[in-house]
Parts: C-alpha cells; structure tokens; sequence
C-alpha cells in the first residue's frame, strides 16, 4: 500500500462530499438572487407551469433513484454491511446500473392475467404518484428566477393531495387483480383492508391543522405558521397520527402488508417484472418522497427556516435560503422512514387494522373535536399548544404505566435430576 | 391426508373443523406455498386451505430434497459413511457427524479417548451455536425484521472460520472418525475460542435486544400457534420446541452422551409453547453452549496434548510414521482402507441432541463391513408433523413464522 496517497478517510469524504455539496448550494443561491424585485403577476404562464412540472417530476425521477442508493447504503450500515459500492465512486452509478437491467430484463405478462388492466396497474400507480408533488411550496412568491417556486397553488390544494394519492392505491388493487395470481390478490386485498383502516385516520388527523388555518392552500398553511409558529407545536397528536399513516400510506416496514416479501413474496407485485416492477417500486418511493415533503410542509414550517433562527442576525441572513430548508426537512423524514425500515418488525394486516381502528381512528377524532372546541370558543392558539404538551405526558404515562412486563424469562434449573 | 371427496368437491369453510370458523359464508381457496418460496427455509412446500387469510387446514408435502443418504449408506464402509451424514442437517452438521459416530463406537465397542471427547463436545456445541444464529437471523426475517439477520450472520461467520480452520471445511465438515477425530486442533485453536466466547455473551444480549423488547414482536408472536405440553409429546416434538412448551426433556440429560453428563450447564424451559417461546429459548439455550464450550476448552486446556483417536489398530489408522517401519501398521491400514472393520451383529441406537431436536442412528448389523440398515430419527422430520397442528386456524402471515418457530431443516426432512 502506497503511504504517501493516504489520506485521512474522513476528510477524503467530506471533500467528496463538499464537490457535489457546493455546486447544489450555489445553484439554490443563484436561484434564489435572481428573484426580480418586482413581479406582480399573480400566476405564472402556461409554459413556465409547463415547465416546473417537468422539472419536478423529472426530479422525483432522479431523487427516486437515488433514494434507491441512500436508502441500500443507509440500510447496509445500520446492518453491519457494505451496501452498493462498487458502480462508480461509492456506488453513485448503481441507480444507473439498476435502471438498465430492469428496463432490458425480459418483460413477462401472465398467460392469463387481464392484459390490459395488467400494463396499466403500473402507470396508475406511477402517474398517481407524481402528481401530488407540484402542489409543495418551496419557497417565497417568485423564488425561482421570479417565478413562483411551485406548480401550481390550489385553494383545495390538501384535498387535492388526499384524493390523487388514494387513486394511486387503485394501482395495487388493480395490479392484483389483473394478475390472476393467488399471491397478488391477497397482497392487493391485504393493501385494501390497510387502506380503509388508516385512511380515515389520515384524513380525520389533518381536519384540525386545516380548521386551525383555516385554509386548505399549502401555502397559506406555511404563511400560517409563519405567523403563529410550527403547527407541531399546536397539533402534536395530529402530527404523530399523520406520521404513521404516512407510512401505512406508502407501504412501509411496519406497514408493508401488500408486499410482505416473506409470505405473500411481493405480494400485488409477484407476477410483475421488469420496467413494470420497477415503476411500482418508482411509486412506492415517491409516495415516500411526497410524504416526506408533506409532513414538514404542514407541521414543520414548511421551507421555512426556524422562526428562533431568524432572530439571530448572521445566520439568519447567511442561512436564509428558500430551497435548503425544505430539503433539509424531507432528507430528515427519508431518512426517519429507512431508519424504521432498518428497525421494526412488520405488522399483521388485522393488526394494522386493530391499531388504526381502534388507537389512532378514536385518537384523530378526539383531538379534532378539542381543536374544533379551542377554535370553535375562540380561545387563544396557545391553548393547543399546552394541550400538545400534555397529550405528550399522558401519552408517555400511558406507555410506561401500561408497559407489558417482559421479564427476562428464567429458566427451570437443573434439568434431567 | 386423505381427503373426504365430498367435502373436496365443496369446499365451504363449515366442512373444516376450527373452532372459531368466520361467520361469513365464504369459499376456501387452496393456496400452494412452495416448493420455491422465500420463507419455506428450503424445498418445503405446504398446501393451505385459507379463509380470507385464516388457514382451516395445512398439509405439507416433502421430498423435495430426498437424496437417498440412508439407502447409500448401505453400500459404503462405515467410515465412508461419514461424508453423507453432515449433508443431512447442513446447519448443524457437527450433530450428525457425532449422532453416527457414537452409534458406530458403540456397536463397534471403541473407546474415545477424552480429549477427543472434549472437542467434540466443544465443536458441537460451537456448532449449535451457529444453527440458532441461523435460525435467529432467518425466523427474524420471516417477521419483516431485515436487520437482525446480518447481525446474526456476522457470529455464525465467526465459528464457519474456526471450523474451516479445524477440518479446512465450512459446512461438511468431516472432522469425526468413529473412535475420535480425523485430527488434533491446530495450536492456538483453543485461544481464538475463547476470544470467541468471551465476546459472545454479550453479542447474544445484543440479538435479545433486537427483538424481545420490541412490541411488535410481541404482539406477532406471543400465543400464535400454541402447541400444549401433551399435544407436544403426542407430536414427538423434540428439542427447543418441546422445551419451549413446558416439558423438559434434553437428551444431554436425559441419556448423556460425550461426556455431557460431566459438564455443569442447565435447561431452559419456557412454558407459552407459543412462537415467542420458541424464539427466545434458542437464545437461552445459547447462553448455556457458551458455558459448556469454556467448561470444554478449560477441560482441554487442562488435559494438555494425548491421543485422540482410539488406539485400537482394528478400528482406526494407524500413524502415518508407523507406516514405514511396522509391517503390522500396513497390513492394518490396507485392511481398513480396502474394506473397512466389520463391527458384530446387532443393532444399535444412541440418542443425541441436535440443535432441532432428540437425533440419533439406528444401525443395523449384519456382521459385514457395510451397515445392513441405516435409520435417521431426524428431529426435524419428527417436529415438522407438528406444523398441521400448530398452523391450524392461524393467519397466513403467521405461517412462516410458525415454520420458522419449529426450524426444519429440509435436508434434514428429506435425508
């Protein structure tokens, strides 16, 4: 080994690190400083609509991928392995590399499964998926080269986000159906009987953030919360509900049932191959990515940096771009759905339903009904913000009051005698 | 199983007998899971009868790995023998190796000298140690856990090293003569050992960790498939499994063999019978290998070098060096190479305990120098009839895990 290359392997990797880093950050920034000082126009023209929405799925494309790569190295580290590391330097090409071979890999369609509906579950699922997307604010009004860093600006735009992505579960029931499989069709009821248990449990937690605001526009919700402060504050339980169901809605670990690998092997997906397959794993991800920028959007302040933050004058200034903070906030929550991935056990379809029927439903409805009371009486946000707090000690007594005891179970000695 | 036509031809969930049958009127669909299935732990396959996901009725089907070990062995020496019996259970084949051993040493009446007896006690239970990893690592995958497999594939990485060092052979490995070992450990063997143990305890509270406490483990695993003391001996369930329903029965205390019953090491007994139960005894029972190897290694420590195989020049080889100076050691070593020993008439049966359950060898012979008959009591053949039992009116994602729970390993099945 040559002594003299040695470099100290942290440093190697934060210059690594700093190449792809800077040239990103310099982007955002000219992005950002290129925001002319006037531009009144209330919606942006039809090619510039055209344009973001390709960009933005062309992103969710390329971030898809690469969550591929992040999620496999993150995983392999939390196992004591190595993960893809050989396509490229440090594995960056293996996206790539995946990408090739699933599209040139032979592309079966069962003898006697329903053709049509069998080519199509896949583009429903994708194309579901995707368009929930470009409702996310990334920024203040004309942040990208003094157009508006975001699609389109629904007033419905939370419904609008509700009903496209449960269509996009219409995918997976299609899927298993149409493959006349016994394996797809139980994966497919399977992600039926989850969806109609954490659906409603999903909807039910944002009814009291959206009664809060009083509007159902994204970007009036991050205005919001500008205003008044991070609605994870006031809306604790909502958030912690919406978390969980985000998960169930993207069929992860602890809620994986429609693909569970090991009984159903890959559930709705068994029969599928190639670029099919790979355009339900396309979805499966950017649901995940779509979540991830949902749940800081409405909870988190959205691309905002931390109000407290702002106050303090150099880094409020130096950090004030309008991208960074929102990406920061979806790699926290990708990275929070791999970490449970690498961590949980999976749960049993009746118990999913158990849970979300009778934990989180009840749960969701409660505190809309108390927010709708707070808002209802007009009494002073605040309140909520208290009531957050204590449905956090209540629910930590809950959970050390009621821990079932696990004793180390001891063994019967001296066996044989 | 022989099946009722009529209720083969209408199949309605009121012709199966389970106790808390669904009320809805629904029609059963027969599911085949396996031969190639991901969590089949191999070639098995079962056909289950499901109600929605409810199973009324599980038949397995097996076979598919059947190799003929038994019948071969028929027409080998009883040293050749030898290479078929750790392809049976490729997990914890140290087992079968010394299962066949002591039945041949019996039969043949050799004497094993202690050393020889000490390693065997410590590969083998170097070797179970490294089946429940397998066993952990894969029924913690049956539940949707990816992480732990790694974990537990990282120590039984560890003792696949020592026993490539020992016997150059990570799986078959070849190690047991009949009447002791093939050869000495290396030097320093004894000390990478004890590296290894000393590490272990605490990597075995690390794999506890990675499942025990979570919740939802419990919830997946606590009273599935609750197998009852007596239907567990009715089953001849064996091994863990057995233990893990509240009866106590370890053939290393029951009827010790190698010197077993000269280690101080206990039992685990857990008494839920259910699949939770069955996971964690395994951990307990690891603990206890641990104990009996340092006891093992301090044994041979203590013993220093000696002879290891039986010096009886009718069973075993005589020294490579006599070879060039004793016309005795030729004309034995011709005789044992070209045709083997010829062991008395009889039958011979000695139980053992393999990490899967109560294993033993029933040799049958006819004075020659080839076994007349050979009869594995494999346990996982044995405990994989307790599956129907088990599985009956579980959730068809609980099924893998019952399977993972009873750890049948086809090679061991089919034989």
């Amino acid at each position: 080994m040559n002594q003299t290359q040695q470099k100290h392997p942290r440093l190697g990797r934060l210059q690594t690190r700093l190449a792809f880093g800077a040239p990103l950050l310099a982007g955002l920034a000219l992005a950002a400083e290129a925001t002319p000082a006037a531009s009144s126009s209330a919606t942006d023209p039809l090619w510039m609509v055209g344009i973001k929405a390709f960009l933005v799925i062309f992103g969710l494309l390329t971030a898809f991928a690469y969550m591929t790569l992040i999620e496999r190295r993150l995983l392999a580290r939390i196992q004591v392995r190595q993960g893809p590391n050989r396509v490229g330097p440090g594995g960056l090409l293996q996206p790539l590399a995946d990408a090739i071979k699933s599209i040139f890999k032979e592309d079966l369609v069962v003898a006697r499964a329903d053709k049509v509906v069998f080519v199509l579950a896949p583009m429903i699922s994708v194309t579901f998926a995707v368009l929930t997307f470009g409702l996310i604010p990334f920024g203040p009004k004309d942040a990208f080269f003094g157009y508006d860093p975001w699609v389109i600006d629904l007033d419905v735009g939370l419904l609008y986000v509700f009903a496209v992505s449960e269509i996009a579960i219409y995918g997976i029931f299609l899927a298993g159906w149409a493959s006349n499989s016994k394996y797809s069709l139980l994966g497919s009821l399977r992600s039926s009987a989850s969806l109609i248990s954490y659906e409603l449990a999903l909807g039910i937690s944002l009814l009291a953030p959206v009664l809060l605001v009083g509007s159902l526009n994204l970007r009036e919700i991050v205005e919001w919360q500008h205003q008044n402060g991070w609605l994870i504050l006031y809306m604790l339980p909502a958030f912690a509900i919406f978390l969980l169901t985000s998960m169930a809605e993207a069929a992860r670990t602890p809620f994986d049932l429609p693909e569970a690998e090991q009984e159903l092997v890959g559930g709705y997906n068994t029969e599928y191959s190639s670029i099919k397959w790979a355009l339900f794993q396309m979805a499966e991800y950017i649901h995940l990515i779509t979540a991830s920028a949902l749940i800081p959007t409405l909870f988190l302040g959205g691309w905002r940096m931390p109000g407290f933050m702002e106050q303090i004058p150099l880094i409020g200034g130096l950090f004030a771009l309008p991208y960074l903070w929102m990406f920061v906030k979806i790699a926290l929550f990708l990275f929070f759905f791999i970490w449970v991935r690498g961590t949980l056990f999976r749960l049993r379809y009746d118990q999913l339903m158990v849970f979300s029927w009778g934990r989180l439903f009840p749960l969701a409805l409660a505190w809309f009904l108390l927010s709708a009371l707070v808002v209802a009486f007009k009494w002073p946000v605040a309140v909520l913000g208290w009531l957050s707090l204590l449905s956090l000690v209540v629910f930590s007594a809950y959970v050390i009051l009621t821990a079932k005891p696990r004793p180390r179970p001891l063994p019967r000695m001296g066996a044989g005698d | 199983m022989v099946r009722d036509p009529q209720k083969l031809h209408s199949p309605s969930v009121e012709a199966y007998d389970i106790a808390d049958a669904p009320e809805l009127k629904s029609e059963v669909m027969t599911l085949n899971v396996g031969p190639q299935h991901p969590s089949t732990h191999g070639v098995l396959r079962v056909v289950v009868d499901l109600s929605g996901e409810q199973i009324l009725r599980l038949t397995p089907h097996i076979g598919y790995l059947h190799t003929g070990f038994e019948k071969n062995m028929e027409h080998r020496t009883y040293t050749q023998c030898l290479t078929y019996t750790p392809r049976m259970d490729y997990l914890h084949s140290f087992s079968h190796d010394l299962a066949y051993a002591l039945s041949v040493e019996k039969l043949v009446g050799a004497q094993v000298p202690p050393r020889a007896q000490a390693i065997r006690v410590m590969l083998n239970e170097l070797s179970r140690i490294a089946s429940h990893l397998v066993f952990l690592g894969t029924g913690l995958l049956d539940f949707g856990a990816l992480t732990p497999f790694f974990y537990a594939f990282r120590e039984r990485e560890a003792v696949l090293d020592l026993f490539e060092w020992v016997s150059g052979q990570r799986f078959h490995h070849n190690y047991i003569r009949i009447g002791g070992l093939k050869e000495d450990l290396p030097p320093e063997f004894l000390g990478e050992v004890k590296k290894f143990i000393a590490q272990m305890p605490a990597r075995i509270d690390e794999y506890e960790a990675l499942f025990r406490e979570s919740p939802i483990f419990y919830e997946r695993a606590r009273g599935v498939a609750v197998i009852p003391p007596e239907a567990a001996i009715n089953l001849s369930l064996t091994g863990g499994s057995l233990r893990a329903s509240g009866v106590n029965y370890d053939v290393r205390k029951a009827y010790p063999y190698a010197g077993y019953e000269t280690y101080d090491f206990d039992v685990p007994v857990l008494t839920g019978g259910d699949v939770f139960d069955r996971m964690v005894i395994r951990i307990l029972e690891m603990r206890e290998s641990v104990k009996i190897i340092r006891q093992a290694v301090e044994r041979l420590e203590a013993l220093g070098p000696g002879p290891i195989r039986d010096p009886n020049p009718q069973i075993s080889l005589p020294p490579r060096h006599l070879l060039e100076t004793s016309m005795e050691a030729v004309i034995y070593h011709f005789k044992l190479v070209t045709e083997g020993f010829h062991p008395a008439l009889g039958e011979v049966y000695v139980p053992t305990e393999s990490a899967r359950g109560e294993l033993g060898y029933y040799i049958v012979s006819d004075g020659g120098s080839m076994p007349y008959r050979v009869k594995v009591r494999a346990p996982s053949f044995v405990n994989l009839q307790s599956l129907p039992y088990a599985c009956k009116g579980v959730q068809m994602a609980d099924m893998v895990v019952v399977i993972a729970s009873l750890d049948p390993v086809m090679g061991d099945v089919d034989r």
